[in-house]
């Protein structure tokens, strides 16, 4: 018997019973389309975290003072003042980076007139604006020489206008004060919305560091150091040169641990994905389950579908069917029941996929290998649970099927 | 020339019971030459199903020979018995055995399916031209639900003609339906046999219906009682003639 005949054969006896081959898909097609919308999900919320760290800046590091053994005691990283000057100095002969910027922060009291605002002052040197991938919406950055001079001007966040400048001025020119110091803002900075945690990354200020350093926190130290690798490839290279670099800076001997840290974005993102990872393993798994509850499904419309069917079966042993053409046909009864209700779970994981980020925006990627990976595991899912109740068709004896009530 | 369809040497089938072997035949031997229509008579527990289940290839003798058609069915594999079914008998049962919900067209082509050698088209045209043999032309779309009895054991017998069977092999074809739409049937097996040459083996019980085969073989106790020509085979359309026509009121 030909394969042609045999499809022929099959769909013809699912015909017969349209109303119960559909419902025995539906367990598939639940299953293959929540495979696919549940991944699609996990992967456009991994790339959504992905994509949030990249605007940050994805070839960025940072270095921040750690806490280091002093007596047997640690003590907190943010406590410890060990990056100066003198680390900047010898970090620009670094290859791996391009741009470089301390940081430091205070926070304070903003005022306009009557109005006030708590908000936070960063001080930072030109390049910070490209290492973080920050742009103004108007007005200039400052420059070295505003450096130099530990100039009182300031770039300012959509926030920190909307709460002194609630009317609409244009703040450019304008003069505010924090914590008794005026400043000239003469740059507006481009929303950038809420980070990933959450924090409104446009309530702030942002001015030339040696202005915080002396004018407002009188400290010679920095909370950070921020960094651009040339590329996100050389990284972990610009990492240990960092670290070398500081170590030699620091003085520090071999056996001495660091007394600052290196972070990267990648850690991040890596820290992350792994999270939304385990998400999207955890929904996959769920999905899967349903899947193989959808075969056990079919098995079981299977063996009802064998014992009714009896004396067809054995009507077609006695005009010739061997026992192999009636374990193929039976075979492939559930394999029909189980692709068609795959393709039909594909098309509906993909509709529902669309639907979530039209109507919850939540982004979503259906990836080829999900697609792929369901609609195999659906032919597996009835060749395997079909193949029991076929060998139990094609066992049947024709004399007592055909005399089966 | 006639040839031997049926050649049957001292065939004994025994079934193991439990502890107890029951031997439902105990040795048989017959021939059938082929445009012979035979019956076989016997009361329930002669062995008659045994036999018929051995004839149709269903089921293997335990001693003696069966060859049918020249083909020794004793040396043939499940599958290559299953084939010689498809090839070599054309089975009609008592309860006509057609597939619901499915077209008198697509029931009378199965057979043909399971040959591979066949075409798309050629499995259709074999299949019309046999039911216009059995004057079911105009029902070619009918599920079995739409037809009467007497059609859907037509629709059968199509199905048994279609292969282009060496012998058909009835068994009690005519036990589900009435005396009429019996001798219609029975007339339309005579017809096939004296024009078609076709070969015809009717198992049966009742002696009316053996009246119209030109030889009957009676079976009793697992042996065969009487093995006879038919002297006087009665015509089952001459029959129907006389029949009073207001049956049908």
């Amino acid at each position: 018997m030909n394969l042609f005949n045999l499809i022929r054969i099959a769909y013809k006896a699912l015909q017969r019973n349209k109303l119960r081959a559909f419902l025995t898909m539906l367990g598939i097609i639940i299953g293959v389309a929540s495979v696919i919308a549940m991944v699609a999900i996990g992967q456009g919320s991994k790339q959504s975290i992905h994509d949030q760290l990249s605007s940050m800046g994805s070839n960025m590091i940072t270095v921040l003072p750690s806490s280091n053994l002093n007596g047997g005691v640690r003590i907190a990283g943010s406590s410890f003042q060990t990056l100066t000057q003198k680390d900047i100095t010898a970090l620009q002969k670094a290859q791996y980076i391009t741009e470089l910027s301390p940081s430091i922060t205070s926070k304070g009291q903003a005022i306009n007139g009557a109005l006030n605002w708590p908000t936070t002052i960063q001080g930072v040197s030109p390049d910070y604006l490209d290492i973080r991938k920050l742009s103004l919406k108007d007005g200039i950055a400052f420059t070295e020489q505003d450096v130099l001079t530990s100039a009182k001007v300031c770039l300012i966040g959509q926030t920190v206008i909307d709460n002194l400048f609630p009317n609409g001025e244009n703040p450019i020119g304008k003069v505010i004060r924090f914590n008794k110091i005026p400043f000239q803002i003469i740059g507006i900075l481009n929303p950038k919305g809420q980070n990933a945690f959450g924090q409104d990354q446009d309530d702030i200020l942002i001015a030339p560091y040696t202005t915080i350093q002396k004018r407002i926190l009188a400290t010679i130290y920095y909370q950070n150091i921020y960094a651009s690798a040339a590329n996100e490839q050389v990284t972990d290279a610009a990492v240990s040169e960092m670290t070398q670099i500081l170590r030699d800076s620091h003085r520090l001997r071999d056996s001495e641990d660091n007394d600052f840290t290196v972070r990267t974005q990648a850690e991040l993102i890596n820290t992350l994905s792994s999270t939304s990872g385990l998400l999207t393993v955890l929904l996959t798994v769920i999905a899967g389950i349903s899947l193989v509850i959808g075969g056990i499904g079919i098995m079981n419309i299977m063996y009802v579908s064998v014992t009714e069917r009896t004396r067809e079966i054995g009507l077609r042993m006695s005009i010739g069917a061997r026992g192999k053409d009636i374990m193929l046909q039976f075979l492939m009864e559930a394999i029909l029941i189980s692709i068609t209700g795959g393709i039909i779970g594909v098309i509906l994981g993909i509709v529902s996929s669309n639907l979530v980020t039209l109507t919850l925006s939540w982004p979503t990627i259906v990836s080829e290998s999900s697609v792929m990976l369901s609609f195999v595991v659906c032919a597996i899912t009835g060749i395997f649970f079909g193949y029991y109740p076929a060998q139990k068709a094609a066992r049947l004896d024709p004399i007592e099927a055909l005399r089966y009530e | 020339m006639s040839k031997k369809i049926l050649d049957i040497r001292e065939l004994k089938r025994e079934f193991q019971m439990g502890s107890e072997t029951v031997r439902a035949l105990k040795g048989i031997s017959f021939e059938v030459e082929a445009g012979e229509f035979v019956t076989i008579m016997g009361s329930s527990g002669s062995g008659k199903t045994t036999l018929l289940n051995i004839l149709g290839c269903l089921d293997k003798p335990s001693i003696g020979d069966y060859f049918l058609d020249g083909v020794d069915v004793k040396k043939l594999s499940r599958d290559e018995l299953a084939q010689l079914r498809n090839r070599k008998i054309g089975f009609v049962f008592q309860a006509y055995n057609l597939l619901p919900r499915t077209s008198a067209l697509e029931n009378v082509e199965l057979p043909l399916l399971y040959n591979r050698e066949i075409s798309v088209s050629e499995r259709r045209e074999r299949a019309i031209h046999a039911l216009e043999a059995v004057k079911l032309a105009e029902r070619l779309d009918h599920t079995p639900s739409q037809l009467s009895g007497g059609q859907q054991q037509r629709v059968a017998i199509a199905r048994a003609l279609v292969n282009e069977p060496v012998m058909i092999l009835a068994d009690e074809a005519t036990g589900n339906l009435d005396s009429r739409t019996s001798y219609e049937i029975m007339s339309l097996m005579q017809e096939l046999n004296s024009q078609q040459g076709k070969t015809i083996v009717f198992v049966t019980h009742e002696p009316d219906i053996a009246s119209f085969s030109s030889r009957t073989i009676q079976l009793r106790d697992g042996r065969i009682q009487k093995d006879t020509p038919n002297a006087n085979q009665r015509s089952a359309k001459e029959v129907l003639a006389g029949l009073p026509i207001s049956d049908d009121y």
